[in-house]
């Protein structure tokens, strides 16, 4: 008989290592918390760096999942994980010979940063709320009209102790260069302005896209956070900063605000790994047992990880990630059992 | 007209207000030199600067300052270089900042 492996969380993560795992006759079983497979993935409209539509790679990785017939639990929460199985929040449990937690990050929210008036201004809106107007074609103010001058601001809910985040969440950059991108194309007369602290272009392409929005599209890059905005009177957001580049405070009234929010460890977290015993990194990530050649595994045998759950990390460094997790399983399978 | 001397003087607000600076002679610039836009801030135009290693004078604050629509003083500041070109040989971004600079200087001047 086949073994069995439970799979936390059916993201992306999860979906590639189940469809790994499958191909090498291992039977995986994800258990999803939501009612749909695909994670964040699911909501973004194109993704980075090269416009990708997401339902491209999200839809066909979950035709396949149905192809392979894979089993999967939806609306199912995991409350307790170990290295022969899970329990849900039914107390059910779910037994397997390895767990695979892929469950993922939380977005920011945007409401705890007060002073961006995030729900209280009607044109502040994140960078996952812009994914979901593209998503329905609109991209528009709250009445209705076009924006003319947008502003995104960087690191919401990263590299901030106030709010407890003190990693960086490296997607959020290409994410504000892309959307910057997607906004000139729509309205090609518009000002976009993009206050950063550090410009982090970590994967391929993505530096020279910073540039194509830099001089190809005249986005505009101001260096210095976003320390308050304002509603006007006519619903326009006042915004203060520091141009950290001439040294001289700066004000201007746009448009649009768009939050760029980070990404979070889940709040979860703390309990799923106390019931495995495993440690927690200091930002509340799950820890790996180390970051070369055991990132995808931890202290306790059986127990691997894949995705977002041990660091922020792209839907590429996700999907690449699932494969080393299935490699990784497979040969702790091989060694355990076949003796 | 005389002003009166209240022992005390008005200072002008230090900010840079982006939403009353005529951006006009801005956008004109960059329209005719769009890779100015691809300046990282990097300062080694600044760096290796032969005017400023001897005055106060700061390519890359300058023409950033110009891009937000702050002219003043940046017509006269600009004749502090000496057009020797070093700045060009170190630009990572490529940017053809010696043109830049007669660039901004035809935009801001009266001629
Ligand atoms: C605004 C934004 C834009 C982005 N755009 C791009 C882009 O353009 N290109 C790109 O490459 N990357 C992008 N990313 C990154 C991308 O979203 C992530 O890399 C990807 O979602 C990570 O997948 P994951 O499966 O690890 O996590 P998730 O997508 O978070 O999926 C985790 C899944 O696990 C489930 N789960 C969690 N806990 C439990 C539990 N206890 N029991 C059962 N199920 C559970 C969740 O419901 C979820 O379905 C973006 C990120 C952000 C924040
Ligand atoms: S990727 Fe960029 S925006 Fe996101 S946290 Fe890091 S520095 Fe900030
Ligand atoms: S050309 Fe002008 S700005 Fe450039 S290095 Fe020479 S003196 Fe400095
Ligand atoms: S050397 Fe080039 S990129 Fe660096 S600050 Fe000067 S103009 Fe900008």
């Amino acid at each position: 008989m086949a073994h069995r492996v439970v799979i936390v969380g059916g993201g992306a993560a999860g979906i590639q290592t189940a469809l790994e795992l499958k191909s090498r006759g291992i039977e995986p079983i994800i258990v999803e918390r939501d009612i749909e497979l695909g994670g964040k993935a699911r909501g973004w409209h194109k993704l980075f760096p090269l416009f990708t539509p997401a339902k491209d790679i999200i839809d066909p990785l979950i035709a396949r999942l149905r192809e392979e017939r894979i089993r999967c639990f939806y609306g199912q929460e995991v409350t307790e994980i170990a290295s022969d199985g899970v329990v849900l929040r039914s107390g059910e449990r779910i037994p397997g010979d390895a767990v695979v937690v892929a469950t993922g990050f939380t977005l920011f929210d945007a409401h705890r940063k007060q002073e961006y008036g995030y729900g209280l201004y009607d044109n502040v809106i994140t960078s996952v709320d812009l994914e979901r107007m593209m998503n329905s074609g609109r991209v528009v103010l709250t009445d209705g009209s076009e924006p003319r001058r947008i502003a995104f601001l960087h690191c919401v809910g990263s590299r901030d102790e106030k709010v407890d985040q003190k990693h960086c969440s490296k997607v959020c950059c290409i994410t504000g260069v892309k959307q910057a991108i997607e906004i000139k194309q729509m309205f090609p007369d518009a000002d976009v302005f993009n206050f950063y602290m550090d410009i982090r272009m970590y994967g391929p392409g993505y530096e020279e896209l910073y540039r194509s929005a830099q001089q190809d599209y005249n986005i505009h890059f101001i260096r210095g956070r976003i320390s308050e905005a304002a509603e006007t009177i006519n619903k326009r957001i006042q915004i203060k900063a520091e141009d950290t580049l001439t040294g001289r405070p700066l004000r201007m009234t746009v448009d649009m605000l768009v939050l760029l929010v980070g990404m979070s460890a889940n709040y979860e977290n703390k309990n799923l790994a106390q019931s495995a015993g495993i440690p927690l990194a200091p930002n509340g990530y799950f820890r790996t047992q180390d970051s070369f050649l055991g990132s995808v595994t931890c202290e306790r045998e059986g127990i691997f990880f894949a995705g977002a759950a041990t660091a922020p990390k792209s839907l590429a460094d996700t999907l690449a990630e699932a494969s080393l997790t299935a490699s990784a399983v497979c040969n702790y399978i091989k060694v355990k059992y076949t003796k | 007209m005389r002003s009166l001397n209240f022992g005390y003087a008005i200072s002008h607000p230090r900010a840079i207000d982006m939403d009353n600076n005529d951006l006009r002679k801005s956008r004109a610039i960059i329209e005719e030199m769009p890779e100015l836009q691809a300046c990282i801030s990097c300062g080694s135009c600044t760096a290796s600067c032969t005017a400023g290693n001897i005055t106060n004078f700061n390519f890359r604050k300058l023409h950033t300052s110009v891009r937000r629509g702050e002219y003043k003083g940046a017509y006269e500041e600009l004749n502090k270089c000496m057009l020797c070109g070093k700045c060009r040989l170190v630009c990572p971004r490529g940017i053809n900042t010696r043109g830049l600079i007669m660039l901004i200087k035809r935009k801001l001047g009266d001629f």
